[in-house]
């Protein structure tokens, strides 16, 4: 029988502090997700299929394009935050540890990749 | 306790016989919905890169996107986007420690499936 307490037990093995942040920055992007979500939708649904010109001028407006690029940020970090929850929940062992490194590398990836893009279109090069 | 009768006993819950409550059905749609619009932002993004990158890049993409599966996988994932925009802000307001009472969680999981469904609707006509 160990003498150790609970928290020696615990302590530098993960989990420990930082939980809270993580619940309040994705309440943070939550709220942040309602008006973006509302400008951005709306905006890129009426521009899917209109073609390529139509695209680049209504993102090279500015209004739209910074929507664009918080929306992305904002978004991919929520999504990024959802995943790691749900991979945490469902998947264990090295499977989980991998796919976790994966969610993140990737949501990182796509957020600067689509942020790049966007820029790209609005600086009008 | 191993020679007792378990033979007629009713046992509890049954999967497959289980009436799930609507707030655990909304519950789980949220984690659902959330993670299924992972490849709506990745064609999302996808489509943007290729607006930046040549108009026949382009016209593949936005081709394939706007194809019947596109539209299909756009379709879904406005319906998965709405759903989780109002049950997001029933957690929002849970987070604020109001609304727990049966009744309101009633109330307004109904009310998050009726908005999401209207909005849904709106989007449709207005793009």
């Amino acid at each position: 029988m160990s003498i150790k307490t609970d928290y020696k037990r615990v302590a530098g093995l993960g989990s420990a502090k930082d939980g809270t942040h993580h619940w309040w920055t994705q309440r943070l992007s939550s709220i942040a997700l309602i008006p973006l979500t509302l400008l951005f939708v709306f905006t890129f649904g009426a521009h899917l299929g209109e073609g390529y010109e139509a695209v680049r001028a209504a993102y090279a407006n500015p209004w739209n394009a910074v929507v664009a690029i918080l929306f992305l940020i904002v978004g991919f970090h929520h999504l990024m935050q959802g995943l790691q929850v749900v991979i945490e929940d469902y998947v264990h062992g090295k499977a989980g540890v991998v796919l976790l490194i994966l969610n993140t590398l990737l949501c990182w990836g796509f957020a600067i990749a689509g942020v790049f893009a966007v820029a790209k279109i609005a600086f009008g090069a | 306790m191993a020679d007792v009768n378990r033979g007629d006993r009713p046992l509890s819950p049954h999967a497959s016989i289980y009436r799930w409550p609507l707030n655990s059905i909304m519950s789980i749609l949220h984690r659902a919905t959330g993670t299924a619009m992972t490849l709506a932002a990745v064609l999302i993004v996808w489509w943007f890169l290729a607006a930046a990158t040549s108009p026949e890049y382009f016209a593949m993409v936005d081709g394939l996107l706007t194809s019947w599966l596109g539209d299909l996988v756009f379709f879904g994932s406005l319906l998965a986007l709405w759903f989780h925009f109002f049950n997001g802000i029933r957690h929002l307001i849970w987070d604020t420690g109001a609304g727990f009472d049966d009744e309101n969680v009633t109330r307004t999981a109904i009310g998050a499936l009726v908005l999401a469904a209207v909005l849904t609707v709106i989007t449709l006509i207005a793009i």
